[in-house]
């Protein structure tokens, strides 16, 4: 522990161990282009949703293929806001371990509906849904992450680390209301409080989805023009600095967009800490480039090949759909353990 | 003055102590612990051992998070902050699908020996992640207790037992009875363990090649001080349930006050530790009367204040920690 | 020319820096030199408007550099700090790519691609530019991070300890390059260093900083003095003059 740590006071690319040398430059010369990799993936997102889309089909042709592509749409939003968003913030935090839902949105969230039922009873969470609740929850995760944002950077040095230590901590404050809350309820308000605090794909309603599209078009257009400036965060903050980026602006502009993203996301399909995680490390094997030029649209279109192809085996072959993003939460757990101890950088 | 200090604050803590024994349910005050023998028999079942497994508990967590800030020479470890406990909760919550009618004393072990393999786990990844700022310590550790926690909440929810595990998570002291605590004095025999063994931790945190250099066995050492950090969260977890931040405030409260010298800084660790965790059960207890608020959630409020409060005072004394 | 006035950074009541002023004149070679704790990294940071003063300004040729618009300022003046921690897999071209960021805001042009060739060249890692950073050693990994600010193309460079972790005879090779890019190219080069005979050896002139204050500051010749050393060093420091130039000695 303390020998590496000591050690680690130069650059972290020191850390990476005796294999790297000895690969030729040749070699990745040899692999195909990012775009090139990116067509590929696209055209396996393509087939994988046309399978999802067409196979298996029951009954109703009609009513199937509406059902599942409002499924469609709600995977394609998630892997979305949590895929992009958790590249954003990986980046701004200058870290590859982390995922935005530390910063305490999973907690809020889960807060906020513990109160809702403890307050209004079980019922109230099926009755109270639609778009003004959706929005509700959004701004009010979207304002507690920005007044954290601007809380802690007003300080007289805004520091990165610290901001995120005290979203991880109000979160265990949170976490530890929300639970002691859930220990008053009845066992029936409790039953439905808890298919709210897993993810829920499957109980998208339609109606929720345009607007759902517009914000992540939204927050794609903000990053797309920010795409260069997101590579230069990468050098970390006195390198941006150094080339001229107003680095505390790109960096509350980003938190902001990725606030926006998990906020959406988590009020829509309820809270998923690992998956976004999942994504981003695909996205950074896979890219073949750490320009996020390409590194974004393929934590984007990887998050949705994982979600489709996991949702398509749980429900024609392990028969259990309701269960894919507690099941995804769990493998992007195990894959985020495993990395940590396979290679850890921070 | 000085020579005074640590006497009156143990006279502060033994008020709130009483205090302590004085609050509750039933009636009971020194004229019927006097003349009603029922009125003392309650007195002694329930309050006398929810006061004790307070005070305990208290030593055990301030104590725990002591031996962890030594061993990782990082202020900012706990058991809650080190994915510790969230491993115990996932020990208890198999134990319970394997083995449900299993004795207390099984299940401390079990949530102990699950402490302590997380604790290896965390200091392994530690060992392997070059880090370079002493508050993203924490972050991993409760990142990887929040993995920790997804597994166990899976396997909660396939099983119908979510409400069996948040009961038990935000434990509370209402149900401490006699025969129930007691477990809990292996603390008293932790604390003096430190107490001795205070400067070893201290170089065992400078690292294996210091250590090993000034002739110490490292690993021993090391796994001496796991071994009490994860029984002493196990037996605490099982009988009051988690306890968050006070290993982590309470250290950093009086390192701020007195400086940084472990061992004379251990009383009053304790002491101060107890004094919190008293103020906020009695607060628990008082403030919604007849319900009650576990000391565990106004802990958490409580803690989380003091600890922002302390990282932010720190920041701004010591210029940045540079993101 | 770079002008400081005043200039004060502390934290809480800890001063590590000033009230220092002085200016750096346009041209030419300009090493910072001092013990331990100085200030002078804090210094450099201060005029490459990485750190915030806590009082006092810098301009550069009569611009304020804290209030400024940086991507202006970065046109004007590139600055590397002596640690750099990158998250990401960068090879060396793309490295000093980053360089023409202020010119081309991540929209490489034929011309960024030549300042990026000359710049690999100038620092002889052409062979080198399809490496990953990781895959190099401190010392090419260090010339790597000079390539991108010199890549950047502008009249001011100010470097902290380039020679970090280079050898005899690539530090050597570095201080010459940093020399050919001030009467090659015409840029003024400010530059921490700790050799003070490196520092004598190639500068136009020399800055010495001693407890957060300016203690001296000159051409070589004037600095190079056992009295004035051994001040500056708290250490006794010897001159002798060697092949025609003085050269400070300090240990047996």
């Amino acid at each position: 522990m303390p020998e590496t740590r000591t050690a680690a006071t130069g650059t972290r690319t020191a850390a990476v161990r005796g294999s790297a040398p000895s690969r030729p430059a040749a070699a990745t010369k040899r692999q195909p282009s990012p775009a090139r990799r990116l067509i590929v993936v696209a055209v396996l997102v393509a087939v994988a949703a046309t399978c999802f889309l067409s196979l298996f089909v029951k009954g109703s042709f009609e009513f199937a293929i509406e059902r599942r592509l409002i499924l469609l749409g709600a995977i394609t939003v998630a892997a979305f806001a949590q895929g992009v968003g958790t590249v954003v913030f990986q980046t701004v935090t200058h870290n590859r371990i982390l995922t935005p839902s530390l910063m305490g949105f999973d907690a809020v969230y889960t807060l906020m509906q513990t109160l809702m039922v403890f307050v209004f009873g079980g019922s109230v969470l099926a009755t109270t849904d639609g778009l003004p609740k959706l929005l509700t929850q959004t701004l009010l995760m979207v304002a507690f992450t920005t007044l954290l944002f601007r809380w802690l950077f007003s300080g007289p040095t805004g520091s990165l680390h610290v901001l995120l230590l005290a979203g991880v901590v109000l979160g265990i404050a949170f976490q530890s209301l929300s639970v002691f809350l859930q220990r008053l309820l009845s066992p029936a308000d409790y039953d439905v409080l808890s298919t709210r605090l897993f993810g829920r794909l499957s109980t998208v309603e339609a109606t929720h989805l345009p607007l759902a599209f517009a914000v992540c078009a939204v927050c794609a257009v903000v990053l797309w023009r920010r795409r260069h400036r997101l590579d230069v965060l990468l050098l970390g903050r006195d390198t941006a600095r150094g080339l001229g980026l107003d680095h505390r602006r790109e960096l509350t502009t980003a938190l902001i967009v990725v606030a926006v993203l998990v906020s959406f996301s988590t009020a829509l399909v309820g809270p998923m800490t690992f998956f976004g995680f999942t994504a981003a490390l695909l996205a950074y094997q896979f890219a073949g480039t750490h320009q996020h030029a390409f590194v974004l649209p393929m934590a984007f279109l990887l998050g949705l090949l994982t979600l489709l192809t996991g949702q398509f085996v749980m429900e024609h072959v392990l028969y259990a759909s309701g269960m894919l993003t507690v099941v995804i939460e769990f493998l992007g757990g195990a894959v985020f353990l495993t990395h940590l101890l396979r290679r850890g950088s921070l | 003055m000085r020579r005074l200090a640590l006497p009156a604050a143990v006279l502060v803590t033994l008020a709130l102590v009483a205090a302590s024994l004085m609050t509750g349910g039933y009636d009971i005050d020194v004229n019927t612990l006097l003349h009603d023998p029922e009125a003392r028999r309650m007195f002694l079942v329930s309050r006398v051992p929810r006061t004790l497994a307070l005070v305990l508990a208290a030593a055990a967590m301030a104590v725990s998070g002591v031996i962890m800030q030594m061993l990782v020479q990082n202020r900012f470890v706990e058991p809650t902050t080190t994915g510790t406990s969230e491993w115990a909760a996932l020990g208890v919550l198999l134990l319970t699908l394997l083995a449900p009618g299993a004795p207390i004393l099984v299940k401390m072990a079990c949530a102990a020996v699950f402490a302590f393999a997380g604790t290896l786990l965390f200091l392994t990844l530690l060992n392997r992640i070059a880090l370079r700022s002493q508050v993203i310590v924490p972050i991993v550790g409760i990142m990887l207790g929040a993995v920790v926690g997804a597994v166990t909440l899976y396997i909660a929810s396939a099983t119908d037992l979510m409400q069996t595990l948040s009961a038990w998570r935000s434990g509370g002291f209402s149900s401490v009875v006699r025969g129930h605590y007691e477990p809990l004095w292996v603390v008293g025999v932790i604390v003096v363990v430190l107490y001795v063994a205070a400067d070893r931790f201290t170089i065992a945190g400078l690292g294996r090649s210091v250590a090993t250099s000034l002739g110490l066995h490292y690993k021993r050492v090391l796994f001496l001080g796991l071994a009490m950090v994860a029984l002493a969260t196990g037996v605490t977890s099982i009988v009051v349930g988690f306890l968050p931040f006070l290993g982590l405030v309470v250290p950093n409260l009086v390192s701020a006050v007195r400086g940084d010298d472990v061992r004379s800084n251990l009383p009053w660790t304790v002491l101060a530790a107890i004094v919190l965790l008293i103020v906020c059960d009695l607060v628990g207890r008082t403030v919604v009367a007849p319900l009650e608020i576990p000391a565990s959630v106004v802990l958490g409020a409580v803690g989380a204040v003091l600890f922002l409060t302390m990282t932010l005072r720190r920041r701004a004394l010591k210029g940045a920690v540079h993101a | 020319m770079i002008e400081f006035h005043d200039l004060v950074k502390s934290y809480g009541d800890h001063t590590v820096l000033g009230p220092v002023s002085g200016r750096i004149e346009r041209g030419g070679v300009t090493s910072l030199i001092g013990p331990n704790g100085a200030g002078k990294s804090t210094l450099l940071t201060l005029l490459g408007r990485l750190t915030d003063p806590t009082s006092g300004t810098v301009t550069l040729d009569g611009v304020d550099v804290h209030k400024a618009p940086s991507a202006e300022v970065a046109r004007k003046l590139a600055i590397l700090r002596q640690e750099n921690h990158f998250t990401a897999r960068v090879t060396v071209r793309e490295l000093v790519a980053f360089g023409r960021f202020p010119h081309s805001r991540g929209r490489l042009t034929s011309e960024d691609l030549g300042h990026v060739d000359r710049a690999l060249d100038f620092l002889d890692l052409t062979a080198l530019s399809g490496r990953y950073l990781d895959q190099l050693s401190g010392g090419q990994r260090q010339r790597a991070y000079v390539a991108m600010v010199l890549a950047q193309d502008t009249d001011y460079v100010l470097l902290d300890e380039p020679l970090n972790n280079l050898d005899i005879k690539h530090g050597v090779r570095m201080m010459e390059r940093l020399r050919a890019a001030a009467d090659d190219l015409g840029k003024t080069v400010v530059l921490i260093v700790h050799d003070i005979n490196i520092a004598a050896g190639y500068s136009d002139r020399v800055m010495a900083l001693r407890d957060g204050k300016v203690e001296a500051h000159g051409t070589p010749e004037e600095l190079m003095e056992p009295e004035t050393l051994s001040g500056i060093f708290d250490t006794p420091v010897r001159v002798h003059v060697v092949d025609g130039r003085p050269l400070a000695v300090h240990h047996r």
